[in-house]
């Protein structure tokens, strides 16, 4: 893609100006590392890290019938959120296969928060939309994206650097909950959530306002050895806590039962997008489920290599990498079901040659409470 | 990082330096950079042949593979074994300890069709 065409954050040439090595990231000018991606990722498992995640999209839903259309459009049950809560969710077409994984807030009974991915925000307005529109429900459907920049505050010190900034009670937000208030001098919503395994917050500000809130968080956590992080350590920490990115462990022709995420579905909960197909695929049994594995030959199974069981074709790596907290080389990978549980032997193709790998329990990495 | 006057340079990034019909091989400040942290280094074994153009091993960052192409044709007399236990010594000393392979080359081997440094540096500059 031409570089002029690439989108860009408020941020961008704040990332420029800290060294940044820039990507086109789906389209976005996006920051893949700056001090290093190991330095970064173990600074976010030690100390904290800010990330600059305002290409992510932002929907919002408002009105007498929002949750009723939010709950038909996703597989978690909105009537199980509090106000104030939040919970990771499924946007699915019929076939139950994903439209995206997005993250739905309750703000109030009659309004709902979505974030969603960065790649797939413009399809997914567009799905709910046409939702919207078959099921008449009395609500306003909004494409916020425009009106949000979002700065991700992650790791063990998130906590001691974002209260500096707020006088919101940000220990009292359990993880998963959000409250609305001012930040760094500016309206935001905050939310103990994250991307990494890790504690920590995502700050929702308007975006001619980010340069100023990037600054004063990275000024607020000198002491506390903060660092910017790009991309590239988002990766591996999110691979790290087996958090599934769009495109890798899920797509439009994968179920969030295949991806491991039957915790997300609810099919008790009445009629939803994608709802019969999940039901019949329950029925009739899974024929593949996401798994986790680790190297145990000399090499590094990544995105898209091919898996064998015994020297028969079994499925595909979704994500690999060296986990840099672990000290292995990690992944996830579809296999067929029987063979979607810790400790069977498989081999990762890795240059034409069968390298040996395990599969393993996941998370990889889980931090103590 | 400076590029040494006596190195020649592929588009490729790698460098080479020819001395009494031995080639030493690596890669350039400018790969080692792009790559990133790099975690592991594939090469080939003494006695091994490699072919001018052709792949004879890999460098993985954290992020990513890439194929390393020889720049010369000839024997592998040896392969840097230090990079299979401390990889991130190509991120520190690409031009210089952490080299990877040296060639013995055929006699008359000439490398004028690759970049000096000062054509290599304006090469990747170029690029960006």
């Amino acid at each position: 893609m031409d570089a002029t065409a690439l989108l860009r954050t408020p941020l961008n040439q704040t990332h420029r100006a800290l060294g940044a090595k820039m990507v086109d990231f789906g389209g976005w000018d996006m920051p893949v590392q700056y001090s290093g991606l190991l330095d970064e990722h173990h600074t976010v498992r030690k100390a904290v890290g800010l990330f600059d995640v305002s290409h992510m999209g932002e929907i919002e839903v408002r009105g007498r019938e929002a949750a009723r259309l939010v709950d038909y459009v996703t597989t978690n049950a909105v009537a199980k959120l509090r106000d104030g809560q939040a919970h990771y969710s499924g946007l699915l077409y019929e076939t139950g296969g994903f439209v995206d994984d997005i993250l739905v807030h309750k703000v109030s009974a009659e309004h709902f928060f979505l974030c969603v991915n960065a790649g797939n925000q413009e399809k997914d307005y567009e799905h709910i939309r046409a939702a919207h529109q078959a099921k008449g429900f009395d609500c306003e459907l909004e494409y916020a994206s425009p009106r949000y920049a979002q700065l991700a505050i992650q790791g063990p010190k998130a906590l001691e650097v974002a209260q500096q900034l707020t006088e919101t009670a940000l220990a009292a937000i359990r993880y998963y909950w959000f409250a609305d208030g001012v930040f760094a001098g500016v309206p935001a919503r905050m939310a103990r959530t994250g991307y990494t395994g890790e504690d920590g917050f995502e700050i929702y500000i308007a975006p001619d306002r980010a340069v100023e809130v990037w600054n004063a968080i990275l000024a607020a956590g000198a002491a506390s050895g903060i660092k910017p992080c790009g991309l590239g350590a988002r990766n591996t920490l999110r691979l790290e806590a087996k958090m599934a990115l769009y495109g890798h462990e899920i797509g439009a022709d994968i179920t969030p039962l295949e991806a491991d995420l039957a915790w997300i579905v609810k099919l008790d909960k009445g009629e939803f997008i994608g709802r019969a197909a999940l039901q019949k695929q329950l029925e009739t049994g899974l024929t593949r489920r996401l798994a986790g594995f680790e190297m145990r030959g000399r090499g590094i199974g990544r995105d898209g290599y091919k898996v064998t069981i015994a020297g028969e074709p079994a499925g595909w790596v979704t994500s690999g990498s060296p986990a840099p907290t672990l000290g292995k080389n990690i992944g996830l990978c579809y296999l067929p079901i029987a063979h979607a549980q810790p400790g069977e032997k498989i081999e990762i193709i890795i240059r034409d040659q069968p390298v040996e790998a395990e599969t393993v329990p996941t998370p990889f990495y889980k931090r103590n409470r | 990082m400076s590029y040494p006057e006596t190195y020649r340079y592929t588009k490729e990034h790698e460098w080479v330096h020819l001395e009494n019909g031995i080639a030493t091989v690596g890669i350039t400040d400018h790969a080692q950079s792009e790559l990133g942290d790099i975690v592991y280094v594939d090469l080939p074994k003494p006695g091994a042949t490699v072919q001018t153009g052709q792949s004879f091993g890999s460098v993985e960052s954290v992020k990513a593979v890439s194929d390393i192409y020889a720049p010369v044709a000839g024997e592998v007399i040896a392969a840097n074994d230090d990079l299979a236990t401390a990889p991130e010594k190509l991120n520190e000393d690409p031009h210089g300890a952490a080299w990877l392979i040296r060639v013995k080359v055929a006699d008359g081997t000439d490398l004028g069709n690759l970049m000096n440094a000062a054509d290599y540096e304006s090469y990747i500059g170029a690029e960006h």
